[in-house]
């Protein structure tokens, strides 16, 4: 069995990383206005500078975003025990968005520069995490507890987001606007750098913990007595999925259902084994990002759709079916 | 050194009267003790204690002399394997990865190596639950579970094994077999406590008793002298009898 499971670990690994490979080295090229193969081969102008310049940072912001969205849902089910948890159902996507938000909003300057808002959109979900933590230490909370408070925290930052962009100047809510519709645009490789250097340590500590994972998601009691501190990796996780989002959000902009359809799918296929599923949602989920970009820019070009668009239309049916089917 | 002893514990959930109060006991040498007493008297709380899933308010629970609190989680779990009386919820995984979990404290490897494996067909065999193993967890009856969750302590092959109420969901049969290896445990080396309401077959099966009464341990001893009828009725508020068979063998029977 154990030999069973390593050999299966190691084809789901296998897909999934080429599922991810696949997707990154050819959706850069395709869709979109189309391009001329002969003069990106030749390296010339402007092709070769829209694909170096443009399109590969896209497509690797939306392969980095996806996994950490994709992989904090994962995450973030096994913590709350609940098949439809996602960051979001503690707050802590809407809490990043609202940091992000009253960067753009109030921030002197280039409001919109990224080192700014990122710190604004961690803040806002560290934030989260703690006021959740406090509640938790204040009085015993369940994971059922914990997921109305996040419906509770979600309202409250989504009504402080309304009312920032009704009271910021013109120029700032079309940024707000914007931002809010969630997409993946061109980003500078440094910013690609700073992006996997925060994630990527993220992305070992989950692989190395889907084994205690497993144990967590029997409840706090059956773990704590196979020598799971449940409280400490339950704190640390919370905390991991508060960087993945805050991170990639304030980039982004909010983008919806990744973290919920992607884990969901994927177990279907590779079962509950978090040491299946949580390297297939990270990979499956960059791919599935990238998948959705090349579609958001491609459907109506040379009109693009946000990306937070595609995968709200592909996730909303998603979730209607697996409240159905559950 | 004692395998387990309780000095003094006292223990009260916020803002209520203490469910524990003044708990002393020695265990020297591997036995099955069976905790009996009302609902609501504390047996539960006092294996949680034990388990080190509660901190007590008053007193020291020790296990091989050391204070309980004080060892690292991972090496507690080692040393006391805790079966609670709340059975994991939806649990997608199947009979054997639920008993693979008491290896977790063996080692917090990506895998499973093959001295766990080997412990899990050992826990497997013991439990019998062969016809069992690869059926989903979820999908299994409340006395099946019970011995999954059985099969998952044995599997973890601690010294001592908490165990509350392992038979509550139990047909007689299986009642029958799950003493048979309390016993069989016992006699391998193990110190078993079980918490459980029928008296009749603690008073049959156990070496010893601990009967709590609000909070308190009123009798400890083997079963005949823990088990006086008189005690019994104080404490149950029914009337006890005890009987004997024409073999000789002797029976706990209760009710007006």
């Amino acid at each position: 069995m154990a030999d069973d499971l390593r050999h299966r670990a190691r084809w789901v690994l296998f897909f999934s990383v080429l599922a991810a490979v696949v997707t990154t080295v050819i959706c850069p090229f395709v869709g979109g206005s189309g391009m001329d193969y002969g003069k990106l081969w030749r390296q010339e102008a402007p092709d070769w500078g829209i694909a170096v310049n443009l399109r590969i940072p896209r497509t690797l912001l939306a392969l980095l975003t996806g996994a950490a969205l994709s992989s904090a849902g994962a995450l973030y089910q096994s913590l709350l025990r609940d098949a439809l948890a996602t960051p979001s159902s503690l707050g802590v996507s809407a809490a990043a968005s609202l940091g992000a938000v009253i960067a753009i909003a109030f921030l002197p300057g280039e409001g919109s520069s990224f080192p700014l808002i990122w710190l604004s959109a961690l803040g806002g979900a560290g934030a989260v995490i703690a006021f959740v933590a406090a509640l938790g230490h204040l009085r015993r909370f369940s994971a059922f507890t914990l997921l109305l408070t996040g419906i509770a925290v979600n309202g409250i930052c989504v009504s402080i987001i309304l009312l920032l962009h009704s009271l910021a100047g013109i120029t700032r809510s079309f940024q707000i606007t914007h931002w809010l519709m969630g997409g993946v645009d061109a980003v500078e490789y440094s910013v690609l750098l700073l992006l996997a250097l925060v994630l990527i340590p993220v992305f070992v500590w989950m692989l190395r913990l889907s084994r205690t994972l497993n144990v967590i998601s029997y409840g706090e009691v059956w773990a704590a007595g196979r020598g799971v501190d449940f409280k400490k990796i339950t704190w640390q996780g919370f905390a991991a999925g508060a960087i993945l989002v805050g991170t990639t959000t304030a980039i982004t902009g909010p983008i919806a259902f990744v973290g919920l359809l992607v884990p969901h799918l994927l177990r279907r296929i590779v079962g509950p084994d978090y040491r299946l599923l949580m390297p297939a949602s990270l990979f499956g989920g960059g791919a599935f990002l990238v998948l959705c970009d090349t579609i958001s820019r491609s459907a109506f070009a040379p009109l693009e759709i946000p990306v937070g668009v595609t995968t709200a239309l592909l996730g909303g049916p998603f979730f209607v079916w697996l409240l159905w089917s559950r | 050194m004692s395998w387990l002893s309780l000095d003094n514990v006292g223990f009260s959930y916020p803002g209520q009267p203490e469910v524990l109060r003044g708990i002393g006991a020695i265990v020297n040498s591997p036995e099955v003790i069976a905790i009996a007493g009302p609902n609501g008297a504390g047996k539960s709380t006092l294996l949680d204690l034990l388990a080190g899933q509660k901190w007590p308010e008053s007193g020291t629970c020790r296990i091989q002399g050391r204070d309980a609190h004080r060892i690292p989680r991972e090496e507690l779990c080692r040393l006391v394997a805790h079966v609670p009386q709340t059975l994991p919820g939806d649990v997608p995984f199947t009979v054997e990865e639920v008993v693979l979990t008491g290896r977790i404290p063996y080692g917090r490897g990506l895998y499973e190596n093959d001295e766990d494996h080997a412990a899990m067909e050992m826990a497997i065999a013991r439990t019998r639950l062969e016809e069992f193993r690869g059926r989903r967890f979820s999908k299994l009856s409340g006395g099946e579970k019970q011995r999954v969750l059985m099969a998952a302590a044995v599997c973890q092959q601690s010294p001592i094994l908490l165990l509350d109420e392992p038979s509550a969901h139990l047909d007689p049969e299986n009642e029958a077999q799950l003493w048979d290896l309390l016993r069989s445990l016992r006699d391998a080396g193990k110190l078993i406590l079980v918490v459980t309401h029928p008296l009749a077959l603690a008073a049959q099966n156990a070496d010893r008793i601990w009967l709590l009464q609000e909070g308190r341990l009123v009798a400890d001893g083997p079963p005949c002298d823990a088990m006086r009828p008189a005690d019994l009725e104080r404490v149950f508020r029914v009337p006890f009898h005890w009987h004997q068979n024409g073999e000789g063998r002797v029976f706990l029977t209760y009710g007006r």
